[in-house]
């Protein structure tokens, strides 16, 4: 292989690894929201919100991680607002998780033209960047510890044994004493911190925020996550190969013969191909999407 | 402190020591009264049946003692203890254990992860599957359980899956256990196996409470006996003192005349015949194979099986909702392997499906609608645009006449009726077609003494007029009263066609295990 190919070939893996840091965060992320029991479409709009919360952060504070701790907190936030609506109020979960997409998409653009002066993006100044540790920044690293961390956690703690129960069949663990709705709750405020810190890397990849700038990311890695089979592993996986078909439509930019447009569908495309069910049958937690309540009358059996 | 408690022993008036005691339980569900004043003592030691029609109020007071239900007044005492009623608690946390009658097991989950999940022996934040393992081996050393520890729930028998829940009762040290009708999903040997397990338990000094609607179970397993109707203790007796007869009335509240009618005459004319029928799924390549049944005109052909073994496919297959991959159905000697479900229903093939809510009627339409679902196209029902309310209305007045359903309101919604009478509105439907042939899959399941009883006097008649019945059934004892000739259905196949006058029980119950050819 020619020198050329080669250097095509390194920077592709390069860019492969950071496109999939977002999506494996918040993969890993819907990961403890799902396993619960709770349908977290609302991925997006959390990365939403913690792109924009790290961002102006660290614009106004000029410190990167006090960025980073912030998108997670913020994160936490908005999945503690998930959480009180699909399991206090028992509302409709797709629909929770529509309205905080729908919020964040609203909230982040309002904020950022009231904080830099009507502007819907704005940029970072280097020194307000997080440094690149070797090649790729820290919360690449972070992510990937936190995957393997989610998968230490479910298949080998207490933690996690009641985190996939509750979310299999919540009656057997209540019957337990297994606190359900307990669990579940951390288990989406978890997400939301997830997704947080996978929004937050958008504007210190890019070096700015912009106006809905996640792009869809959150679907996405709803997608790996589902792929994935509901385990970070394999949403770890279904992550890179969605993070390579970005970073392919990148890398072929200017040099393949197509339009631009064309090329940019192909992530997209990759996702519909997988989820139309290349890799087999995924089957979700048995209990998701219905909120649990421990009296019902018997005549409703 | 609170287990130390349980040793001192309230003293009962003949001398036994009472385990459990249940004052005044009263719970609502809405305007349902579903316990009303109940009293209830369980002595240390002795195996209390539990007995009564569905929705006597028998799982709600065990819910109740167990902690899953909060009754709206009441006490409950284990030895001299009073539970924390009003402010809630866990059975576990007491001594009580409970199996519950839908198993409360994590499908994609090992047995051990079932067994601890819980009350899982930790080090730090992680599991000690190692110490886990130990205690349990030793459990089921104790008390001659054997289980595959390593194996996922899923891939476990009702059987199997019994004794886990059993296990779990156990590893959580409950002295008190309580059984939501542990042997409506077994085969008889598995019952003798269990009722084996429960005088092993006894033995050990645990106390059990059995909830069951099969009186001759009482009488075998049973030391004592409460009857509960409609929310209310009708008595309690001395299994010495009582016989069946008694104990039937006092479930229904008066007396049930013998169900079985006249003998009727067979003819020897095929009615409906399958004929190498395989079916392969997705996710069973052999969920049917290779079926030959032949249903004559005046008999009931049962089919009998473990739940789970083909049945629902041969239903789906035989009224057409489902196509065969290979083989041919045929009725009064026409093909009819391509006709749709509608078609078939037209030709006089009426059915009843297992799962009334998923298949038989439709949550939220009226009573009248529901009646004429599937006969909406029949002229004196309906004409070529609008319905013809007056006849619809007629009609349903008089099916609900016809099978004893209250309140005979054919406007009401559906789901405002019982289990049993939707189940008899189903039936009636059905039978009202004048079809020739009845395709009945588990038509009594969950349903009461009376409604039962109907359903089998209702299918008996049918033949009896030289109709054919399939009847398909996880219930031996129906099979056995209703049936003409038995085949017995295991993993997609037929094993064997008996004639009624030859099958014996045990012999069935071994065909249904997949034991003896």
């Amino acid at each position: 292989m020619s020198d050329v190919g080669a250097a095509i070939g390194i920077s592709l893996a390069l860019a492969t690894v950071r496109k999939a840091v977002p999506l494996v965060f918040a993969s890993t992320g819907g990961f403890f929201s799902e396993r619960s029991g709770i349908i977290n479409i609302g991925l997006e709009g959390m990365m939403l919100f913690g792109a924009f919360s790290g961002a102006i952060i660290a614009y106004f504070s000029h410190n990167a991680w006090l960025g980073v701790l912030g998108a997670a907190f913020v994160g936490g936030l908005i999945g503690c607002l998930h959480a009180f609506a699909t399991i206090q109020l028992k509302a409709n979960q797709i629909i929770s998780g529509v309205a905080i997409n729908m919020l964040g998409a609203g909230t982040t653009v309002f904020l950022s033209q009231v904080f830099i002066h009507g502007e819907r993006s704005f940029s970072l100044a280097p020194q307000d960047r997080l440094p690149a540790l070797g090649p790729f920044l820290p919360l690449t690293y972070i992510a990937f510890g936190l995957a393997i961390g989610a998968t230490v956690f479910s298949y080998y703690t207490v933690g996690g044994l009641r985190l996939r129960a509750v979310g299999e069949h919540p009656r057997a663990a209540d019957t337990q004493g297994v606190r359900v709705n307990r669990i579940r709750f951390l288990g989406v405020v978890t997400s939301g911190v997830c997704a947080g810190l996978g929004g937050a890397y958008l504007p210190f990849f890019s070096g700015s925020f912009a106006k809905n700038m996640t792009a869809g990311q959150g679907f996405i890695a709803l997608a790996a996550l589902i792929f994935g089979k509901w385990n970070p592993m394999g949403a770890l996986a279904a992550s890179l190969l969605f993070g390579f078909a970005d970073a392919l439509q990148e890398t072929l930019q200017g040099r393949a013969h197509l339009p631009a447009q064309a090329l940019q569908m192909v992530p997209y495309v990759v996702t519909m191909i997988a989820l139309a069910g290349v890799i087999g049958r995924s089957i979700p937690p048995a209990s998701i999407g219905k909120p649990y309540e421990r009296e019902v009358t018997e005549a409703s059996t | 402190m609170v287990l130390e408690n349980i040793g001192q022993r309230q003293q009962h008036s003949d001398g036994r020591s009472v385990a459990i005691r249940m004052e005044g339980i009263t719970k609502r569900f809405g305007s349902l009264v579903a316990n009303h004043d109940i009293d209830l003592s369980v002595y240390q030691g002795e195996v209390h049946a539990l007995v009564g029609e569905n929705g006597a109020g028998k799982t709600t007071l065990m819910n109740i003692l167990y902690g899953m239900v909060r009754p709206d007044s009441g006490h409950i005492f284990v030895g001299t203890t009073e539970l924390p009623v009003h402010r809630g608690f866990l059975g576990p946390d007491y001594g009580i254990g409970m199996i519950h009658q839908h198993f409360m097991l994590v499908r994609p989950f090992s047995v051990l992860e079932n067994i601890i999940l819980g009350t899982e022996p930790r080090r730090g934040i992680f599991l000690d599957l190692v110490s886990a393992r130990r205690k349990v081996v030793d459990l089921m050393g104790r008390y001659g359980i054997e289980i595959d520890l390593d194996r996922r729930v899923e891939d476990l028998s009702v059987g199997e899956e019994q004794r886990v829940e059993i296990l779990k009762v156990l590893y959580r040290n409950a002295r008190i256990i309580i059984m939501d009708e542990p042997t409506a999903v077994l085969t008889p040997q598995e019952i003798d196996r269990l009722f084996e397990t429960v005088r092993m338990l006894v033995a050990a000094g645990h106390t059990l409470i059995f909830i069951t609607h099969k009186l001759e179970e009482v009488m075998e397993i049973a030391d004592r006996v409460t009857v509960l109707r409609q929310g209310r203790v009708v008595g309690t007796r001395s299994i010495q003192e009582v016989d069946p007869e008694e104990l039937a009335i006092m479930m229904v509240g008066r007396k049930i005349e013998a169900t079985r009618p006249v003998r009727r005459t067979r003819s020897a004319t095929s009615l409906f015949r399958l004929e190498n029928i395989c079916l392969r799924t997705p996710r069973n390549l052999d969920a049917l194979s290779s079926i030959s049944l032949d249903v004559r005109q005046g008999e009931i052909l049962g089919i009998c099986g473990v739940e789970g073994n083909g049945q629902d496919e041969l239903f789906e297959v035989a009224i057409g909702i489902r196509k065969p991959s290979s083989g041919k159905i045929f009725f009064q000697d026409e093909e009819i392997t391509g006709l749709s479900a509608a078609r078939r229903l037209r030709l006089g093939i009426g059915h009843i499906p297992p799962d009334r809510i998923r298949m038989g009627i439709v949550p939220g339409m009226t009573v009248k609608e529901n009646i004429i679902l599937g006969r909406h196209v029949e002229p004196e029902l309906a004409g070529s645009f609008f319905l013809k309310d007056r006849a619809i209305r007629n009609l349903a007045v008089k099916l609900l006449h016809d099978y004893g359903i209250v309140p005979p309101a054919p406007e009401a919604d559906i789901t405002t009726f019982s289990g049993g009478n939707q189940q008899k509105i189903v039936v009636a439907r059905e039978l009202s077609r004048k079809a020739r042939l009845l395709i009945a899959s588990q038509p009594t399941r969950g349903l009461d003494i009376m409604a039962t009883k109907l359903i089998h006097d209702s299918l008996l008649e049918h033949a009896e007029n030289g109709g054919g019945v399939l009847l398909i059934s996880a219930d031996l004892a129906e099979i056995m009263d209703l049936s003409d000739r038995i085949a017995v259905m295991y993993r997609g196949r037929i094993l064997r066609v008996l004639e009624r006058e030859h099958a014996s029980e045990e012999q069935l119950g071994l065909l249904m295990a997949g034991v003896a050819g």
